[in-house]
């Protein structure tokens, strides 16, 4: 899929959810994967007892990857030009992400029409986790 | 930080794919990637974080023959020099921002170098966390024919103590 700026309006929006009930092993996934082995994420001793926070929580950047994924679902595939966010709130094991897109602007650049869109993910409670900015390539 | 090589392989895009839970057939399916607009695998927006991978010194990864300083038998690894400190270590830098301009599509079989530069670095008095240290770093992704592909920026935060959601409303 890809957008077009002809179909597209300022105010548009595309929302979808992006973990739910997100589990431990989901993090220790990331961990894996991303090189991230901060045991702030999967070390509940680590976490409670040194660092005193009251359990592990998610990589930022778990939340901005799965955040990510619903960017892309609705850019397309190698469409964007910036994904930028700042982390807001602490993700922690048990919550439920809903990922949402608002077209901020639509202009042209060199030739080539982008989408800026303003990004924002919200745990079960309606707390703001993640809060940023994308721009994306779209067809005429 | 900085890796001399940080190479773009499918098995890892794949593996990366699944723990953020992106079910995109382009991260998984080599045939499928010919058919769309890229012509390849290509690496999810957020995957050149896991060039942590590739970095030797990077700090937050257990180390051979090293001291770990999360749980072992108890719940540090680090054997205790002195008193005080409480503090968590490494554990006490928190993620604060992450940005990234896109240049070209990273795509698998890529072979990219990162080069740090220093940024900025400010202080602020927060909420939740006291004060807090920002320190911002900017990491150039090029590929292998010197082309640059994303240029990420990060800004960490160190802060007094644990900063956590609603803690001390």
């Amino acid at each position: 899929m890809t957008l077009k700026a002809s179909e597209l309006n300022v105010g548009d929006t595309y929302q979808e959810e992006v973990c739910n009930n997100l589990s431990r092993t989901q993090i220790v996934m990331y961990a894996g994967t991303s090189g991230d082995y901060n045991p702030l994420h999967t070390d509940d001793l680590f976490t409670t007892e040194i660092a005193g926070y009251p359990s592990v929580f998610a990589h930022g950047m778990l939340s901005m990857g799965m955040t990510g994924r619903m960017i892309t679902n609705y850019v397309g595939d190698g469409r964007l030009t910036y994904y930028g966010v700042r982390f807001t709130a602490q993700v922690f094991p048990g919550a439920t992400l809903t990922a949402t897109a608002k077209v901020a602007e639509i202009r042209e650049e060199n030739g080539e029409q982008i989408v800026d869109l303003e990004i924002s993910t919200i745990d079960q409670e309606g707390t703001e986790v993640i809060k940023g900015k994308a721009s994306a390539r779209l067809d005429p | 930080m900085a890796v001399g090589k940080f190479p773009i392989e499918a098995g890892h895009i794949m593996m990366f794919a699944r723990s953020i839970g992106d079910a995109n057939e382009i991260y998984y399916d080599a045939d499928y990637a010919k058919s769309t607009e890229p012509g390849a695998i290509i690496a999810p927006p957020t995957f050149v974080q896991s060039s942590a991978q590739f970095d030797p010194d990077y700090a937050l990864r257990p180390k051979i023959g090293e001291e770990w300083f999360g749980s072992g038998k108890g719940p540090t690894g680090i054997t205790k020099k002195k008193e005080g400190g409480g503090g968590g270590g490494n554990g006490g830098g928190l993620h604060a921002e992450q940005h990234y301009v896109y240049h070209r599509p990273l795509k698998a079989g890529d072979v990219l170098t990162a080069e740090a530069k220093a940024g900025k670095s400010w202080e602020k008095e927060g909420r939740r966390g006291g004060n807090l240290k920002f320190s911002e770093s900017v990491i150039e992704y090029r590929n292998q024919d010197g082309e640059l592909v994303v240029t990420a920026t990060g800004v960490g935060v160190r802060t007094e103590r644990p900063a956590t959601t609603g803690d001390d409303k």
